[in-house]
């Protein structure tokens, strides 16, 4: 059976003045995923995921997101989760503030929020915390609470760029976990990392180089691929090639 | 003679105690990592030792001077690299140089020698104003500003976040350069596979020191055997691993006061899982089969830093 596409991208490129930020990316991204977008930084990851996200036009070529191509940026915009380590939440409102908000600029109703809030904070039994400013949480509950509210609105793919920089082991492990149970529920997941451990945590892992794609696989394949122990030394190997003979 | 000596360190800002009791020794010309999440303490640690802030409570020494009392002598031999990229954006590249080489009374050929491994990175830069430059070259900048002065010692907060792992290994490489120097060097990252570059390291959290040691020890620390267990949907492996029905107590005759869990942790394309004492790799596989997930594997691996971290914090908790 073909595996059903939420994202396709074939030949996507974008420049900045004479500057080709994207060269001729081409890639599928199936439901329920997790793809892992890496690269080093100024590779081009943030510019392609611009696109993906509908904040930014292609100068050329084809980009389907949830069935909508880059004309349609609001239509993409609501089928989408983003979420950051630089900015989630506000921590001047409260948890359940900003689940409200966040639902409802993605065109939720207080019908609709309320009683999933109330659920959403159960499931991660953080009932204490509904009405306690985002501000004085600590840094790991902060970070899933980010994430739950991502997907809040059930979207078809979220975005997760650095998701868990800084955050200690045991969160980091918790935050994985959630991450496998929303691809478990057909939501596809599309994260950036510097952490190149957890580039193994992905179903598929693309890197970026200049521009361009220059390996897209399952992690164990790209190792055998490349002869390489480790996500981690294959990274280095494919960037420094390149810059070698640039 | 060591470098540092710190003595019960305790720091609070109101009612929060970032640092709670902290005792460690660096020795010259060592490279000393401190190993921990953000909020773990790392940076209120950094400021006491570079002398912007005043512990309260504990002692520390630089070369045997004191951070309270000589902190005037001692901000000659300190170099330090804050967290958030802290030169003058509306500076080049070499205007900030010259800057501080200016504020330590030295200049920038006097000890061109030191940071040319560095520099000459980026001196092909040289006039583009500090703010326009990409995150490696920035990272590279502010390290020769740290050494422009020939410190004893070099204080980095956490250089190499957010920095992408190419550059992150180029700079470690830089660090080791630096060490050859006879520079001492104490720095702190929340990636725990830099551990390894460390000549010692300390694993910290929540204030607290977990453990000091080589990174080759601090693995060997770890207290069981860890094995990694492998299957093509790792949701339902770390799921399916955490209801087994492992149901043969190790000890029958002294019943275990709680059942054993294997306390699976997700590690990329495996889950880490320690055994109970008595129960063979094989019986997991059974056991998961039985489950409805036939076909898995199971290893005895070497545990990483941050398995270690994680037993360390459990135990902690």
């Amino acid at each position: 059976m073909e595996r059903e596409k939420v994202i396709e991208v074939k030949d996507l490129v974008k420049k900045f003045g004479s500057f080709v930020a994207n060269d001729h990316l081409t890639f599928d991204v199936y439901k329920g995923e997790i793809f892992g977008f890496l690269g080093a930084n100024g590779a081009g990851k943030t510019t392609a995921i611009r696109i993906l996200c509908g904040l930014s036009r292609p100068t050329s070529g084809k980009v389907l997101v949830a069935g909508f191509d880059a004309n349609h940026p609001e239509e993409i915009k609501k089928r989408i989760g983003y979420m950051s380590q630089r900015f989630s939440l506000y921590n001047d409102l409260t948890v359940k503030d900003n689940i409200e908000l966040y639902g409802g600029i993605y065109g939720m109703t207080m019908k609709e929020i309320r009683p999933r809030t109330e659920k959403l904070l159960a499931k991660l039994s953080f009932n204490q915390y509904g009405d306690t400013l985002i501000g004085s949480l600590p840094p790991g509950i902060k970070q899933k609470l980010a994430f739950a509210v991502a997907v809040f609105h059930d979207p078809e793919i979220v975005f997760l760029d650095e998701p868990t920089s800084g955050v200690d082991p045991i969160t980091r492990r918790q935050f994985w976990e959630m991450i496998y149970e929303t691809a478990s529920r057909g939501i596809t997941v599309f994260v950036t990392t510097h952490y190149m451990d957890e580039a193994e945590y992905c179903d598929r892992v693309t890197i970026m180089n200049e521009g361009m794609i220059v390996a897209l696989d399952t992690p164990s394949a790209l190792r055998e691929k490349y002869n390489a122990s480790s996500i981690e030394e294959l990274f280095v190997k494919i960037a420094r090639q390149k810059t070698e003979t640039a | 003679m060591a470098a540092v000596e710190a003595y019960n360190i305790t720091h609070r800002y109101g009612k929060v105690t970032a640092l709670d009791d902290v005792s460690f020794t660096v020795d010259d010309g060592e490279l000393f990592g401190f190993i921990g999440p953000d909020g773990a303490g790392k940076t209120t640690l950094f400021r006491i030792a570079v002398t912007l802030i005043i512990p309260s409570g504990g002692r520390m020494t630089l070369f045997g001077l004191n951070t309270v009392n000589n902190y005037r002598e001692l901000r000659n031999l300190i170099g330090y690299m804050p967290g958030k990229f802290s030169l003058y954006q509306d500076l080049s590249v070499e205007e900030n140089l010259n800057f501080y080489a200016t504020v330590f009374g030295t200049t920038l050929k006097e000890n061109y020698h030191l940071i040319e491994p560095i520099y000459k990175q980026i001196e092909p830069y040289k006039k583009r104003i500090a703010g326009k430059l990409s995150g490696g070259m920035k990272q590279k900048l502010a390290l020769s500003c740290a050494l422009i002065h020939k410190p004893k010692i070099l204080i980095l907060d956490e250089p190499t976040t957010g920095v992408d792992a190419v550059s992150r290994t180029e700079f470690w490489e830089m660090l080791s350069g630096l060490k050859h120097e006879g520079i001492t060097i104490i720095v702190s990252t929340p990636y725990m596979d830099e551990a390894l570059r460390c000549d010692r390291i300390a694993l910290i959290q929540c204030g607290k020191i977990l453990g000091i040691n080589t990174p080759d020890n601090i693995r060997r620390s770890y207290s069981q055997k860890l094995y990694a267990v492998r299957y093509p949907d790792k949701y339902k492996l770390l799921t399916s691993l955490r209801s087994l029905p492992l149901a043969p107590c190790p000890m029958p005759l002294a019943p275990c006061s709680e059942p054993y869990t294997l306390s699976p942790e997700p590690f990329g394309d495996s889950v880490h899982i320690t055994l109970p004492e008595g129960t063979k790799p094989e019986e997991i596989l059974k056991a998961l089969e039985t489950a409805g997930l036939p076909g898995a594997t199971i290893t005895e691996i070497i545990p990483g830093i941050e398995d270690v971290f994680l037993e360390l914090m459990k135990k902690d908790e």
